[in-house]
């Protein structure tokens, strides 16, 4: 891993939240990770623990109160086509636009002509497994197609990098098992760098080459990495292997987990 | 089956205005017989001989005219403000004032003061039409603004659009639903203003008509331009739903 230069780093990122009352919120505390190329990072940790608040400093949508992020080399100072989001509703989706005018959004920000953006929607709505359903507009269309037009919108636009928050917390277990498996395909075929947050520790193993466990909030920052070296057969929840990460996982977030409902009360 | 269901919609609908006219004969023939109340079919007569003569083309138009202008000036004017009003704090803390203290002051308040600086013509009632609609506008459209979900312009930002691009691609689109109800509800308050503007001073339109009638008793020509009153708005509200679903469909209004 040390050879392959990190696509994305964070160096010792704080994020303070003002509050009007005056006593600050220390969302993240000296965060500091490296993404090399290619690679499928989860970010794994319970609710509250500032893992969405990570993502949104790497998308450029809140300023880091402290510490560098850089992706490319380049550092991150705003949100731009070289980190697609996918987010967890669907309200980031253009209900006046169809499927293909939603996937085209952005490379028709972008300029790029009609033509030749019509051929890349295409492809990529192909991609996701949605093809012929390119004239429906979202309100038609179910939730876990409508988060497969997310994917296909953050894809089409060909950026260096996914930063998926939750995408598929809202579906069902059936649509969700179907939408884990299939996003694993689409990573495999575009070889995209992806940076995946979930609480869920068997979507994460199901989906990561590597899983971040993040403390418990607030102040938070990792706790430690787990490689998830298994085969594509091996990463069924019945499997032995499986259940080796799952406690290897376990074991680093539970007392976590514990904090954060003592928290909480 | 959708279209047995749409047919079955469409007949409980007229069945329901059918009732509207037969309890008004039932009211006017049995249980208050009277002069002053006439029963709908002295009043149909009536509208057909004031439609013959030309009368009841003239006053409606002139009404029809006023509202068009004004409704149309007062959108025009009103969206911009609206948008601006939702996209710029500034311009909001600016021209709130403006927004929250006219907006309580009714245009039938200011019939008198339109006539007295833009005569008994067309000028004053053009601008209580366009008064009356644009608050509305202004209000329904900066709250349309407001409402835009903020994952919408991450997205668009995350995709590579600029502030502009956000700005025409992603929050007036999302906004035009606001927008077309906020015009829906202006077109239903401007029917009432026009019938109070022109009662107090006007040479023509569907109120003087009514103020006309009560000089004279004739109370039937009271209830054409009523009826007509009724009948312009529905189709008016009607033709706009129309329109909204015909060409903004995909803006999924929310009517």
């Amino acid at each position: 891993m040390s050879s392959t230069p990190a696509l994305v780093e964070l160096n010792g990122v704080s994020k303070v939240y003002r509050s009007l009352q005056g006593s600050d919120y220390v969302a993240v505390r000296d965060f500091s990770l490296d993404i090399p190329a290619g690679e499928f990072f989860c970010l794994l940790g319970t609710s509250g623990c500032g893992k969405t608040t990570v993502l949104n400093m790497v998308a450029g949508f809140e300023a880091t109160s402290s510490g560098t992020i850089a992706v490319a080399g380049k550092p991150v100072t705003r949100p731009d086509a070289d980190r697609g989001v996918v987010f967890q509703g669907d309200d980031s989706l253009y209900g006046w636009l169809s499927a293909l005018g939603n996937i085209e959004f952005g490379l028709r920000m972008r300029g790029i002509a009609k033509a030749e953006r019509e051929r890349k929607a295409r492809h990529y709505l192909e991609l996701v497994g949605l093809k012929g359903q390119d004239h429906k507009h979202p309100a038609e269309l179910s939730g876990g197609m409508k988060q497969r037009i997310q994917i296909a919108r953050a894809l089409a636009n060909e950026p260096q990098m996914l930063l998926m928050d939750e995408p598929f917390a809202a579906l069902d277990a059936h649509t969700r098992a179907d939408m884990q498996r299939e996003l694993k395909r689409i990573c495999r075929e575009t070889g995209r760098t992806v940076l995946f947050i979930t609480h869920d520790i068997d979507e994460a193993i199901i989906l990561a080459d590597r899983i971040g466990v993040m403390h418990a909030g607030p102040a938070s920052k990792l706790k430690g990495t787990v490689a998830v070296t298994l085969t594509p057969e091996e990463r069924e929840r019945t499997h032995d292997k499986f259940t080796a990460v799952y406690r290897e996982v376990h074991g680093l977030i539970r007392d976590e987990v514990a904090i954060s409902l003592k928290r909480a009360h | 089956m959708k279209r047995e269901n749409r047919l079955k919609g469409v007949g409980i609908y007229l069945l329901g205005f059918a009732s509207l006219f037969a309890i008004w004969h039932v009211a006017a023939t049995w249980i208050m017989p009277s002069v002053l109340f006439p029963p709908p079919w002295q009043v149909i007569v009536k509208a057909i001989e004031l439609a013959r003569d030309g009368t009841l083309w003239e006053h409606a138009s002139a009404s029809l005219a006023r509202i068009g202008l004004g409704f149309a000036g007062g959108s025009l004017l009103g969206i911009p403000l609206g948008l601006a009003i939702g996209s710029f704090p500034v311009v909001r803390r600016l021209l709130e004032p403006y927004t929250e203290f006219l907006r309580f002051i009714p245009a039938t308040a200011l019939i008198t003061v339109a006539v007295i600086w833009f005569g008994i013509g067309e000028g004053s009632k053009i601008f209580l039409i366009i008064y009356t609609t644009i608050f509305i506008v202004i209000i329904n459209t900066a709250a349309g603004v407001a409402a835009v979900a903020p994952n919408k312009i991450r997205a668009a930002r995350a995709l590579g659009a600029g502030p502009l691009q956000v700005f025409f691609f992603v929050a007036l689109p999302a906004t035009v639903p606001y927008i077309l109800t906020g015009m829906r509800l202006a077109m239903a308050n401007s029917f009432v203003t026009i019938v109070a503007a022109e009662l107090v001073a006007a040479n023509d339109g569907l109120g003087r008509m009514i103020w006309d009638s009560r000089m004279y008793m004739l109370v039937d020509q009271i209830f054409v331009a009523l009826l007509v009153l009724g009948l312009l708005g529905f189709t008016a509200d009607r033709l706009f739903r129309w329109g909204i679903y015909a060409f903004a469909g995909r803006f999924s209004p929310v009517t």
